[in-house]
């Protein structure tokens, strides 16, 4: 007889028609995509008003470089004194105005413009103007010596190794970089989920005890199986809810950007321009980051992504099973948390520190063997190539860790109903086992 | 005899403490067992070594003359002292998993719970949920939960416990029909008075050991103590007195009368036939009230808790 699917269903279906859980899932995409677009509305709201400022130009070299655009005008002002500018401004509820004084050697310009205005002034308004100024600086000096800036500009050097490996793959720092980020969002990705669902695995198990049904329900099955059960419909119950979350999120936030008018060709553009403005040579760049996820083990990766994602979420999940099955209630679960959560930070902190630095090391290579660290080192570590025997001996210890903590929480289940309304510690949780 | 369920020299302990010390206890196939003890005694470890929820640190359980196996759950229905139910689930939702989870199939359970709520008058509960029963509604499905499966052996927990009289006498005569019907009934109470009207045969559990078991009628018997209620309408009171003082064994009684008489419990010499009393009374006075004292289950009990 086998009661396994039978608890699975039930925890699942039980999960599922919750009320709570229904409005968390209907809600949190809601709650989610409505902060992004109150958080967007009010930013546009902020960019939205036009700053004017005056520019009172005595040097009279900068007269037309400064442009106006969608949120910036300027105001340029000539033949009137500084105090007669500043009066002009107060009045005229101009955003500031920028003083540039005549000075006997340009260069002393970079350090006697000043910027008035009633409050201090936003940062990128300030960097905007310095750059246009040292442009113009800078050009002023090097035409001054003779140079030609054009020159510079066609004599520098950029420095570029080609990476390879002696099987004639080739490799490049933005690879190494996106391999990284693969393994990174695997080890949040699982970070997330654990917090979110552990909690929902131990109330599960609780409940039992809680509804004082639990020596009915262990008449009838064994801990084990009882434990098992619950974490894998509880998990289920989060995977759906979790995907109806990303559905949610995608749905409404394309009818908020439709509704909302925020277009997306305009969106485009924008991340264009920051791309162009971000790298130099940028078509090079996107070049090599999608031919390094091109060149990356993809099956052996999606593969091992779902082996180790699983299993990292069903040891935790496991772990917090154990600290459900030594409580009574709820309120007696705060001492346990932390270590929990303990190794998984330790991870994700691992991986970034020691795989960054060197992905075999022995450090990096120890820690993907230890099941509590393993899905975030291990996953970091196999787009850099990692022999499958290793892949699978990691799996391997992973799955039985598991299968040895819900055997020991169903051990110390078994115990602790026994024991009505006594807070365990860890020592008597050790005396347990000897049971 | 048959019996449906041995335990043998079973012994449990918890680290220092002793739960259950070389227990054997026999459950005749067909009767109903009381299963007696002060709080704290080991009968609750004993029925969960029954139930395999703790296994025994030594000793042999045999259902039916077969050890103890995980398969045999599906015989055993057990209700226990700490009950309770899935809140949030509905009444006949949760009856059907807790009967799929004993082996039944979805369709007999419907079918067979169909006929005990009918039975017990709880028909229009199926889709409630169990928060909004009341302890005793609760209960009753708890109890349907226990005996739907027809197990051969039913574990009874203080049953009566949150009924109201009368559907305490419900369940209690429901339990009756269930021995009729062949099934064997280990009944764990502290009230004496049920285990009185439904005992066939008792153990009794003190400080983890067994300290009594047998037939009730039989234990009675070995309790007796030739013991007799007497009311005596006499003249001169002192002087009867001193002449029963003389030839027997007194002790004050009391009991209701609408006479001044006197009253005591008189104990004979086992060589002494009750009759010989009678007519050494009735020679002294007149006899209105002659009757043997039957030690009860709860005398029993407090005695030889005590006495232990």
């Amino acid at each position: 007889m086998n009661h396994l699917p039978l608890i699975i269903k039930r925890e699942y279906i039980n999960k599922v028609r919750n009320k709570s859980f229904i409005i968390m899932t209907f809600l949190s995409p809601l709650i989610f995509v409505g902060i992004f677009a109150l958080v967007g509305y009010l930013s546009s709201v902020n960019n939205d008003k036009v700053r004017t400022i005056s520019v009172l130009d005595e040097s009279g070299m900068f007269a037309s470089d400064f442009e106006d655009t969608d949120t910036q005008k300027f105001n340029i002002l000539s033949g009137i004194t500084l105090e007669e500018a500043k009066k002009l401004n107060e009045d005229s509820g101009n955003y500031g105005l920028l003083h540039i004084p005549k000075t006997l050697h340009i260069t002393d310009l970079a350090k006697q413009t000043t910027f008035y205005s009633e409050e201090s002034p936003s940062l990128s308004v300030i960097s905007k103007i310095e750059n246009n100024i040292e442009d113009k600086v800078n050009g002023a000096i090097l035409k001054e010596n003779n140079i030609d800036a054009s020159r510079i500009e066609e004599l520098r050097v950029i420095v570029e190794t080609r990476q390879e490996s002696f099987k004639g793959e080739e490799t490049s720092k933005e690879g190494s970089f996106a391999k990284l980020i693969f393994g990174g969002a695997a080890g949040y990705l699982l970070f997330m989920f654990i917090i979110i669902y552990g909690n929902m695995i131990m109330r599960s198990v609780i409940e039992e005890k809680t509804s004082r049904i639990v020596e009915i329900i262990i008449s009838s099955v064994k801990p084990i199986k009882l434990l098992l059960g619950k974490i894998i419909g509880t998990s289920l119950a989060g995977v759906t809810q979790f995907v109806a979350w990303v559905v949610l999120i995608t749905i409404l936030s394309t009818v908020v950007t439709l509704i909302f008018g925020i277009d997306p060709a305009a969106m485009q553009a924008q991340q264009q321009e920051m791309i162009a403005q971000g790298a130099t040579g940028s078509p090079d760049m996107a070049m090599k980051i999608y031919s390094a996820y091109e060149s990356l083990p993809l099956i052996n990766l999606i593969i091992m992504f779902l082996l180790f994602f699983i299993g990292g979420y069903l040891l935790y999940a496991s772990l917090y099973a154990a600290i459900g099955a030594a409580v009574d209630s709820e309120t007696d679960t705060q001492q346990f948390m932390l270590p929990i959560l303990m190794p998984l930070i330790l991870a994700v902190y691992v991986g970034f520190f020691t795989v960054i630095e060197n992905p075999h090391g022995i450090v990096a290579q120890i820690f993907s063997y230890i099941p509590f660290t393993s899905p975030v080192v291990m996953l970091m570590r196999i787009p850099f190539g990692v022999p499958i025997w290793q892949q699978i001996i990691s799996v391997v210890i992973l799955f039985a860790t598991f299968m040895g903590i819900v055997w020991f929480a169903a051990k110390i289940y078994r115990v602790g109903i026994l024991m009505y309304g006594k807070k365990p510690t860890y020592k008597e949780l050790i005396k347990w086992l000897k049971y | 005899m048959e019996y449906l369920l041995k335990a043998e020299n079973v012994s449990k302990s918890y680290g220092n403490f002793t739960a259950l010390n070389n227990v054997t206890i026999e459950v005749p196939k067909g009767s109903i067992f009381g299963l007696l003890g002060p709080n704290g005694a080991g009968k609750t470890t004993l029925i969960r070594i029954i139930n395999q929820i703790t296994m025994p640190d030594s000793g042999k359980v045999f259902l039916d003359g077969e050890t103890l196996q995980p398969h045999h759950i599906q015989n055993i229905g057990y209700l226990p002292e700490e009950r309770g139910l899935y809140k949030s689930m509905k009444v006949g939702e949760q009856c059907v998993y807790l009967a799929q989870l004993k082996g039944l199939s979805k369709v007999e359970a419907k079918k067979r719970l169909k006929y005990w709520f009918e039975r017990l008058e709880i028909g229009d509960w199926w889709n409630k949920k169990i928060q909004e029963l009341s302890k005793g509604m609760a209960q009753k499905i708890q109890f349907v939960v226990t005996v739907l499966h027809e197990p051969k052996l039913l574990i009874f927990d203080e049953p009566f416990s949150g009924f109201d009289p009368i559907n305490a006498n419900l369940i209690k005569d429901e339990i009756l029909k269930l021995r009729d019907d062949g099934a064997t009934i280990i009944f764990s109470t502290h009230r004496m008075e049920s285990v009185e009207e439904m005992c066939d045969h008792i153990a009794l559990i003190n400080k983890s050991n067994k300290i009594l078991d047998g037939k009730l009628i039989d234990i009675k018997r070995a309790y007796q103590s030739n013991t007799f209620e007497v009311g005596l309408l006499t003249d001169d009171k002192t002087a009867v007195t001193t002449a029963l003082k003389e030839r027997f064994d007194l002790q004050p009684a009391s009991f209701k009368s609408i006479n001044d008489e006197l009253q005591y419990k008189i104990k004979i010499p086992q060589n002494v036939a009750p009759n010989e009393l009678v007519s050494f009374l009735t020679s002294k006075g007149q006899l209105n009230h002659f009757v043997e004292v039957i030690p009860s289950a709860n005398d029993i009990f407090i005695e030889t808790v005590q006495k232990n």
